[in-house]
């Protein structure tokens, strides 16, 4: 008798399985449908980053994200729901993240992902505008007394595992004819401690997160990192093939972030300027002041004001995660505003 | 005796001396250390290498305890604290890592407010299991624990209550049908009844129904995602719903690996081997990268669940395994005595089979339970944040960055009372049961 | 089940079919197997209509496209222009090789923990509880990444090997213990090292048959012949001595060192400096190592080309595939005269080499060059691997050896034998039976267990072909459906080749 309600129980137990699977059936819906119906009807923008990088995604004390791929996120949920707060982020490895964004577990993939050809292509993911160029580059203790990559002949190198890097570092390796030892590392956090102890002479990786991780080390000033960038990483959000709408509405959010910065509006004074049209048309347009730049979009007038009221403009956001305020201390470079010689540049809003 | 002595000898003593004390060589401790740790050559050699290992791991490791720093807000704190307390040079461990993050450890993203309802859950499933584990409590209590998975279900994710009692509708509408038609139609037919009604009311009614009684009376909690899930409760989730879920399926696939039925045979060993031979890993990676190739287009469901199934497939095939031995180890005699009473396959199976069979399952059943636990923390590889995933994610912030041991050491610990007392519960029942077999 | 009863056959009528003990079973097994048909039909049409709306198709040609990354540990030669399927292949053997290992490993170590463990010293005793469940109850993944921080933290980085560092090499300059990996001397083979090789299988051989014959002798007339001395003597003095002879004939002779366009009796320095930068054709074996370390000595920089015979380099001195080659000392003359180039002898000579010598690491500019690098992901995931198996093979045979009741022991010494040989003979043989089943499922768990290299970025076959491959391919339903018949394969033999073990010494019940 008492092995048949053990039965029963264990019975029981399966359907809590159908219950939850109808539930999540509920919760997810179709993925067929267009992907900003979809996020509307959940009410939420689900975001693929990384299961943590310093500077760029990384959950605080309180399960808050933080960082400059979050920052994208935010903005989008903003510019959609008015509320930098209605998104869901999901933490994807390297291994996982192309497979979590076509299967449609997250809407968008802001994991500091390199547009490449073959991604784009044969993958079949749409990259958005590049939110930071970055170039692969090296770090080596100023001990061993090493000025260019050229010299690293035999030397050991720890990588991250999964991306782009270990190609370009074999390509790099190959065209100068030297040999070298890779020593393949799952996470920053392992490759950093590896390269703290000596198993590896130069740690490799994109040029931010070189700076980002030698931000923390105890002793920086011990490390220097090479003159030679040896590959473009540009690295940007992406979302699936076939869903224009979607892929518009991320674009221009992100261009709206930029453009932003390059007219001098700031989440400070974003609201002001956008309760009456000012002199410049092209502000006036940006924050829907003029026309109905939204409604293209299937957002609502103020959709780029709540993009840039969330965490501020382009430059804000730099500065606020990765910039030179920070430990991490990058320096625009690249990423400055074409008007300053970088490379961001946002196409007209009209 | 004495008394010729009496006549002959000089002096005899009257009373006996006192027992006076074994030589100090051979007495208390000096004794016992010569007989445990002395008592040659080779017991020396071992016990002076032992004593050095000690020594080596503990001279390492105390100061590194003895200068460990609690309070601080981020590990540049700590070295200053620790440059300003005991120098630069020397170790000490920085546990405010632990008291900074250990709820996101231990809960992950719950949300704060609500952390009451896992460790509410954690004392019904704790209620629920008290009394298949020990057999001296009330039978009565078995109906709580078997509607206990819908009351953890609806603690941990919340929503709406109509939901879970809705599910747990179905199984009474199946039992209901069985009793019914038990008597006027034949086992064959009850039983295809209890089967097909509960399903059909899955399919077609509950949703309407619950949806409806939601609208009438919204009584719930808040609805917690999946994805809030991490740490210790994600771990601890995965591994009791794997087993618990995975039951039912072992049963059967035991079964059909004794079964005279070729073709069922075949099945159930070409199952039972292809999950086992492949690694945990490979399948994790499956759920999470392939799962959503085999299901029909659209379909989408989140990561959590999809590891749940694949951890429950592949538990079954462990249990299966474990089943089968407690179905071997039952005396021939038991099968032949079902048999020769008139009771057809499944009523021998449940009348007299199993109950015994399981019984002595039981301590496998917890083992298999505590590798699984263990095993849960490859879900880092895909993505979920289990305690292992969640040191990576705080050594990502800017506060943590390069905290090594302390998370590891806290982690493991946690794991070491679990598994460890899990263990000890395992190898009481085996104790109990040998004994009850004399 | 078996119960029939003679029923007509004439009057089969369609609920036979479920009411009928005989036709039953056959119903039940029909509909299960199309059930199961149906549930494959459903999984593989599914699986065609999502391909097809990804635009994706079921194709392994990727596996014959060039890989581009490279992998550190390979047994056999690749490099990053090879195909993915040669990283398969060079993953596969890493996983092959650790799992190996480890299994060998985690048998020692749980044979030595398990009998320590009912050892009457009560320290010893207790450091082997707290080892085996310290182990058992904490998770394998943590165990991997912890035992190989602690490695990496705990030994000297190649940089303090340098003058005025902290560390130094082992047994004679030969072993270098660093936070890269241990890298020890490679041994490379010399003239007559194939028939050194004869010699040393031809006297193992000799040895084994010399032990059953004194077995032989022992059961058939009692006599006790020594056993361990002449077999040793058998096995090893033969290949000492043809080693010796060897070594005092052609391991003396010289190889000249033969520049092109070089002056006769000119040092080796002085023709670097005059011709520029030198290549070296060399021969595989210790005609190599020998140049390389006159090379060395003389502090000399060069490219090395590989031949695999020394006709082989020579040929490619003639076509000038490079400036420096050595040859016999005693057929300089010979070679001279033999080719229109302007060759003369240099200064250097070295030797050609013993049957077997040693190619000892030597710092180079970042790390140790030369002998074998044995990494520390490969000796970290080993170790975590034997250690975590080993605490459950120690329960095992601790349990084995408890079975067999105490009076057999008592029974063996009763009988006057010693207690290593009561052990030997009538303890182990008996308790073996009881060990081996649990120890073969040990065994799997740990191959399959070896695919967490992946904390320590050993390049196992889950790193390449599920790993990498899959990740710049994006093929992961054919790399994942590989990798799974690849572990089943494995675990299958292994299991298939342990239970023929197990069959065989299985008690031979009547």
């Amino acid at each position: 008798m008492e092995r048949q309600s053990n039965q029963e129980e264990v019975n029981m137990k399966r359907t809590v399985f159908l219950g939850a699977l109808a539930l999540s059936g509920l919760v997810a819906g179709a993925a067929a449908a267009a992907t900003l119906d979809d996020v509307k009807a959940r009410g939420k923008v689900n975001c693929g980053v990384t299961t943590g990088l310093v500077g760029f995604a990384a959950p605080d004390a309180n399960g808050k994200w933080e960082g400059f791929d979050v920052a994208i996120c935010r903005a989008v949920a903003a510019a959609i729901f008015g509320d930098q707060e209605k998104v869901e982020f999901v933490p994807t490895t390297g291994q996982t993240r192309f497979t979590a964004l076509a299967s449609g577990e997250v809407d968008l993939l802001a994991r500091n992902t390199t547009n490449t050809f073959s991604r784009d292509v044969d993958l079949k993911f749409e990259f958005m505008p590049t939110n930071y160029y970055d170039g692969q580059g090296f770090m080596i203790p100023k001990a061993l007394g090493v000025t260019s990559a050229k010299d690293l002949d035999g030397a050991t190198v720890c990588i991250q595992t999964g991306t782009t890097t270990e190609l370009n570092l074999a390509d790099f390796f190959r065209a100068n004819n030297i040999s070298y030892e890779p020593v393949p590392i799952e996470t920053n956090a392992e490759a950093q401690q590896q390269y703290l102890a000596g198993a590896c002479d130069v740690y490799t990786t994109d040029a931010s997160g070189l700076a980002a991780t030698r931000a923390t080390f105890e002793n920086p000033g011990d490390h220097v990192i090479l003159p030679e960038i040896i590959s473009k990483e540009p690295l940007a959000p992406l979302v699936r093939h076939g869903d224009n709408d979607w892929g518009d509405l991320v674009r221009w959010t992100v261009y709206a972030l930029i453009a932003a910065e390059e007219y001098g509006v700031t989440s400070e004074n974003v609201k002001e300027m956008a309760a009456s049209a000012g002199s410049n048309p092209e502000i006036n347009r940006l924050l829907g002041t003029e026309g109905d730049l939204g409604a293209m979009l299937g957002l609502g007038k103020d959709w780029a004001v709540n993009a840039i009221a969330a965490n501020g403009n382009y430059g804000e956001i730099f500065e606020a995660n990765i910039g030179e305020s920070t430990p991490i201390g990058l320096a625009r470079g690249l990423n400055a505003q074409w008007t300053d010689g970088g490379l961001m540049y946002s196409p007209p809003f009209r | 005796m004495s008394d010729t002595h009496a006549q002959t000898a000089a002096y005899v003593r009257e009373s006996m001396i006192g027992q006076s004390a074994p030589p100090t060589g051979q007495s208390g401790a000096i004794r016992w250390m010569r007989e445990n740790l002395f008592s040659g050559v080779t017991n020396t050699i071992l016990t002076l290498v032992s004593i050095y290992v000690i020594w080596v791991i503990v001279s390492h490791l105390f100061p590194w305890f003895a200068n460990s720093i609690w309070r601080a807000d981020s590990l540049t704190q700590c070295r200053e604290i620790r440059d300003a307390t005991v120098g630069a040079d020397a170790p000490a461990a920085c546990f405010a890592v632990i008291v900074d993050r250990w709820q996101q450890l231990v809960f992950g993203f719950y949300p704060q407010d609500k952390y009451w309802r896992p460790v509410l859950a954690l004392v019904v499933f704790l209620a629920a299991i008290a009394p298949i584990l020990f057999q001296s409590l009330p039978r009565k209590a078995l109906w709580f624990s078997a509607a206990a998975p819908f009351l953890l279900f609806f603690l941990l994710w919340g929503g709406s209550v109509w939901l879970p009692v809705c599910v747990a509708l179905g199984f009474v509408i199946g039992a209901v049908a069985y009793r019914l038609l038990v008597a006027s139609a034949g086992t064959l037919t009850a039983t295809l009844a209890a089967i097909v009604l509960p399903l059909l009311y899955w399919l077609f009614l509950a949703g309407p129904l619950d949806a409806a009684l939601t609208a009438v009376a919204p009584v719930g909690l808040e609805y917690v995602q999946s994805k809030d899930f991490g740490g210790f409760t994600l771990s601890f989730i995965i591994g009791v719903a794997g087993i618990a879920l995975s039951l039912p399926l072992g049963i059967l696939l035991a079964l059909g690996r004794q079964s005279h039925l070729f073709i069922i045979k075949m099945i159930s060993v070409g199952f039972i081997e292809v999950i086992r031979g492949v690694p945990l890993i490979v399948w994790l990676f499956t759920a999470s990268l392939l799962l959503n190739y085999f299901l029909p287009p659209g379909t989408n469901f989140d990561l959590m669940l999809r590891v749940i199934i694949m951890v429950t497939l592949f538990s079954a095939a462990y249990i299966a395994e474990v089943v089968r031995g407690g179905l071997a180890a039952l005396p021939k005699g038991q099968y032949e005595g079902a048999d020769s009473l008139g009771l057809d396959y499944w009523q021998s199976m449940r009348l007299v089979i199993l109950p015994q069979a399981l019984k002595i399952s039981i301590p496998g059943i917890v083992n298999t339970f505590i590798g699984l636990f263990k095993d849960t923390t490859l879900v880092v590889f895909i993505g979920l944040l289990d305690p292992i995933g969640l040191t990576n994610a705080i050594r990502a912030s800017t506060d943590w960055n390069g905290v090594y041991w302390e998370l590891f050491i806290f982690v493991g610990l946690m794991f070491f009372i679990a598994c460890f007392s899990m263990g000890r519960y395992s190898l009481f029942l085996e104790k109990k049961l040998q004994r009850e077999h004399r | 089940m078996s119960s029939a009863t003679d029923a007509p056959r004439a009057s089969f009528r369609l609920s036979q079919l479920i009411y009928d003990t005989r036709y039953r079973s056959i119903t039940i097994q029909v509909i299960a197997l199309i059930l199961l048909i149906a549930a494959f039909w459903w999984l593989i049409n599914n699986t065609v209509q999502n391909l097809a709306m990804l635009g994706k198709d079921f194709d392994f040609s990727f596996l014959g496209a060039r890989a581009g990354y490279d992998i550190n540990q390979m047994l056999i030669p690749y490099d990053n222009s090879m195909t993915h399927g040669r990283a398969a292949l060079v993953g596969i053997l890493n996983t092959l090789l650790v799992a190996f290992m480890g299994c060998v490993t985690a048998t020692v170590i749980g044979v030595f923990v398990g009998v320590l463990r009912l050892s009457k010293n009560w320290v010893v005793s207790r450091l082997m509880a707290v080892y085996v469940e310290g182990f058992r109850n904490v998770p394998l993944l943590l165990w991997i990444v912890l035992i190989f921080a602690l490695m990496t933290e705990s030994t000297p980085q190649p940089r303090d090997f340098r003058e005025g560092g902290s560390a130094s090499l082992l047994f004679g300059d030969s072993v270098a213990i660093t936070n890269r990996g241990v890298f020890i001397p490679m041994p490379t083979w010399g003239d007559g090292a194939a028939i050194l090789g004869i010699v040393l299988v031809v006297s193992l051989i000799a040895a084994f048959l010399y032990r059953r014959y004194a077995k032989k002798v022992l059961f058939d007339t009692g006599r006790l012949l020594p056993m361990t001395w002449p077999a040793l003597a058998i096995a090893i003095v033969p290949t000492v001595l043809v080693y010796l002879a060897f070594s005092f004939t052609t391991g003396g002779v010289r190889m000249q060192l033969m520049g092109a366009e070089a002056t006769e009796g000119q040092s080796v320095a002085a023709y670097a400096e005059a011709n520029g930068p030198l290549s070296v054709c060399m021969p595989e074996g210790t005609i190599k190592l020998n140049m390389q370390r006159m090379l060395r000595a003389n502090d000399i920089r060069y490219t090395e080309k590989d031949f695999a015979t020394e006709e082989g380099a020579v040929q490619a001195f003639r076509n000038g595939a490079c400036n420096l080659v050595s040859v016999p000392a005693a057929s300089v003359a010979a070679f001279t005269e033999g080719t229109d180039l302007a060759v003369a002898p240099l200064a250097e000579t070295s030797p050609r080499g013993k049957p077997l010598e040693f190619e000892k690491p030597v710092l180079g500019g970042f790390n140790f060059e030369g002998g074998v690098q044995v990494r520390n992901s490969l000796i970290a995931l080993w170790l975590a691997l034997s250690l975590y198996t080993g605490a459950f093979i120690a329960e095992i045979v601790r349990a084995g050896i408890l079975s067999v009741s105490k009076g057999q022991s008592e029974a063996a010494f009763a009988l006057g034998l010693r207690p290593n040989r009561t052990m030997n003979l009538i303890i182990l043989p008996q308790a073996l039976r009881v060990i081996i089943p649990p120890l073969i499922s040990q065994f799997l768990n740990l191959t399959k267990n070896s695919s967490l290299a992946i904390a320590v970025g050993y390049m196992d076959v889950r790193a390449t072909l599920g790993g990498i491959t899959i990740n710049q391919t994006g093929r992961e339903l054919e790399g994942m459906l590989l990798l799974g018949m690849f572990y089943l394969t494995l675990s299958l033999v292994i299991s298939g080749a342990m239970n023929v073990y197990n069959s065989s010494t299985r008690l031979k019940e009547r």
